[in-house]
């Protein structure tokens, strides 16, 4: 058990240390974050005030908190589908995965885990910076939302990888998953609550998205951090990201077996 | 402990023959891939497991490592069940795929064996020594911080081996390992591959297209046809039972009539009116060195060369002797 944990966290640090080295891809996610920031705020802002200052418990300042921090999720949380394993079950190179004494979805995941927190240094708390430096934004005094928040920020990043292995695992079934990772931006983006905060959905479109675990990757994470969600409400919000999570998780580990017992036996 | 035992392993694919779908020219057809293959691979031997391409190489490695589920027959794998025990076999095996790679692409390759490392639970000191003893065995240390994709073919083939033996495994299987290196990096190769074998015992099995690579590392012969087992021995064997010659190319410093008298030789011809001639002889009965000194009390040698017998040749004749 100890040595599985210390492995594990072996591949966090080694993600970590991987996403270190693309630091001019850094520099230009960093880049596109933040000029969307300026746009999504400008947008926001101005039906804000177009409602009177005050819409769906959203002011300028707390509005600035969301459009800020979601740019800052951005590049920690996988919004595009994309993900090497769906290459590799395509070429073949993932019998040189099966071929090793270590659980395929759990390694991928400690690795996206270590890479995508990485991200946090070069864009999330740069976006952040800029944002509360030029507009402004509403944060909480205290202490506890950082924390809870932290662990909701690594909730949503694992299951986003969550959603996205479930998808390039169907890979061992389908030719091509290209076209399933392009739903899977337009959607997951939508219902994560990248372009517009989920309050402001009308209240069927809201609940459609709750039966996804969408909100869980982003929209959480920000109500918790933003102080949206507070006491009770968001101890409550990261205890359904913990659901999610182990629910995108199991699925992905029944098609893992699935897809592999299909290898064994149909080769490939 | 037998290190690899199979005994009628047996593996067939369903092959659906182009065609549309619900067309009446659509069938299934069932092709056999490795077709009752009984053999035993004891600890520390080093065998060469030879074919033709689709002869069934690949899929007896697969069944070997757990990846494909025999249709029929046993296997066991350092004792294990390869396709229930796929994960603890992994850590007791190392797999070399010529045209695969197990490192990360752009990572330094000494990130790529601290990944493994960890992958394969080592100790710490123990892992970082084992890493120092293949990093100097293999010549690495000039390219140790070079990210992969950077390497040249010879240099990532090293890191390739490397990255297969850091957990110490007691069999490693190489597919294909010498594919498309330059004849120095071959020869470092092996080397290094009998070295690691004298020092550890540990038991190769080696597919492979070359000939000198069998020479060099291989005491053992498994020769695969059309999924059969047609060959297992030795060697000088192998070349015996298919007689297969090796082949003596001379230029002369002068024409001379075709050589049709050297003893224990046959001229197969001459080239540049007599300046280059070729004579095939059997390692058994003669050596390359005898041939020579016979033929230059004829004419002076220029140049020479000898060619090994093509491994695709022998696969030939050991089918045609079968049928």
């Amino acid at each position: 058990m100890r040595a599985g944990v210390r492995t594990y966290w072996k591949l966090v640090v080694s993600g970590f240390r991987q996403e270190s080295h693309y630091r001019l891809a850094a520099f230009a996610g960093l880049v596109a974050n933040v000029t969307f920031g300026f746009l999504k705020a400008a947008i926001l802002f101005a039906t804000v005030r177009a409602s009177g200052g005050h819409l769906a418990g959203y002011d300028v300042g707390s509005m600035s908190a969301y459009v800020w921090l979601s740019q800052g999720m951005l590049g920690m949380v996988n919004l595009s589908g994309t993900h090497e394993l769906g290459e590799r079950i395509r070429s073949g190179d993932v019998a040189v995965d099966f071929a090793r004494p270590v659980d395929i979805q759990g390694s991928y995941l400690a690795r996206f885990v270590g890479a995508r927190v990485f991200t946090l240094l070069p864009r999330g708390l740069p976006s952040v910076v800029v944002g509360a430096l030029t507009i402004g934004m509403t944060m909480p005094a205290t202490a506890q939302p950082y924390l809870l928040g932290g662990v909701s920020i690594v909730l949503g990043i694992a299951s986003s990888f969550g959603c996205v292995y479930v998808i390039h695992v169907l890979g061992f079934w389908l030719v091509e998953t290209r076209g399933l990772q392009l739903l899977y931006m337009v959607v997951s983006g939508f219902f994560a609550g990248l372009f517009v905060p989920l309050p402001l959905f009308p209240s069927w479109l809201h609940d459609a998205a709750y039966a996804t675990p969408f909100p869980s990757v982003m929209m959480t994470p920000i109500n918790v951090l933003s102080g949206q969600l507070t006491g009770l409400a968001a101890w409550h919000s990261v205890l359904v990201q913990v659901a999610w999570l182990a629910g995108v998780l199991l699925l992905g580990r029944v098609l893992t077996s699935a897809g592999l017992r299909k290898l064994e036996v149909q080769g490939g | 402990m037998t290190i690899i035992e199979t005994e009628r392993l047996t593996r067939q694919f369903v092959r659906r023959s182009r065609g549309l779908r619900r067309s009446p020219g659509r069938s299934r057809s069932l092709l056999t891939a490795v077709d009752d293959v009984t053999l035993r691979i004891e600890p520390g031997e080093s065998v060469g497991y030879i074919g033709a391409n689709g002869a069934g190489k690949s899929t007896t490695i697969k069944m070997l490592t757990g990846i494909l589920v025999p249709t029929s027959g046993r296997v066991r794998t350092c004792g294990l069940d390869p396709v229930r025990q796929r994960r603890l076999l992994a850590s007791r095996v190392g797999v070399v795929f010529g045209q695969r790679s197990q490192l990360w692409w752009d990572l330094p390759v000494r990130e790529s064996f601290e990944i493994l490392a960890a992958i394969h639970r080592l100790p710490a000191r123990a892992g970082a020594m084992r890493q120092d003893e293949l990093v100097e065995q293999l010549e690495m240390g000039a390219f140790l911080e070079t990210p992969v994709r950077q390497l040249s073919l010879g240099q990532r083939m090293r890191a390739e081996v490397a990255a297969a033996l850091l957990h110490s495994p007691e069999l490693v299987i190489l597919d294909e390992p010498t594919i498309g290196l330059d004849l120095l990096s071959k020869q470092r190769l092996r080397e290094f591959l009998v070295a690691e074998r004298g020092r550890h015992g540990t038991t190769l099995l080696l597919t492979t297209h070359d000939m000198g690579d069998i020479a060099r590392l291989c005491e053992r012969v498994l020769v695969i046809d059309h999924g059969r087992l047609a060959y297992d021995g030795s060697l000088a064997g192998l070349s015996r039972t298919v007689g297969a010659q090796r082949v003596l190319v001379v230029d002369l410093t002068e024409s001379l009539p075709d050589l049709n008298d050297i003893p224990d030789t046959r001229h197969l011809g001459s080239e540049g009116n007599g300046l280059r001639q070729r004579l095939a002889f059997d390692a058994e009965q003669t050596t390359a060195a005898r041939v020579l000194s016979a033929v230059s009390k004829r004419a002076e040698v220029r140049d020479l060369s000898v060619e090994e017998p093509d491994i695709e040749d022998v696969v030939r004749r050991i089918y045609s002797a079968h049928r």
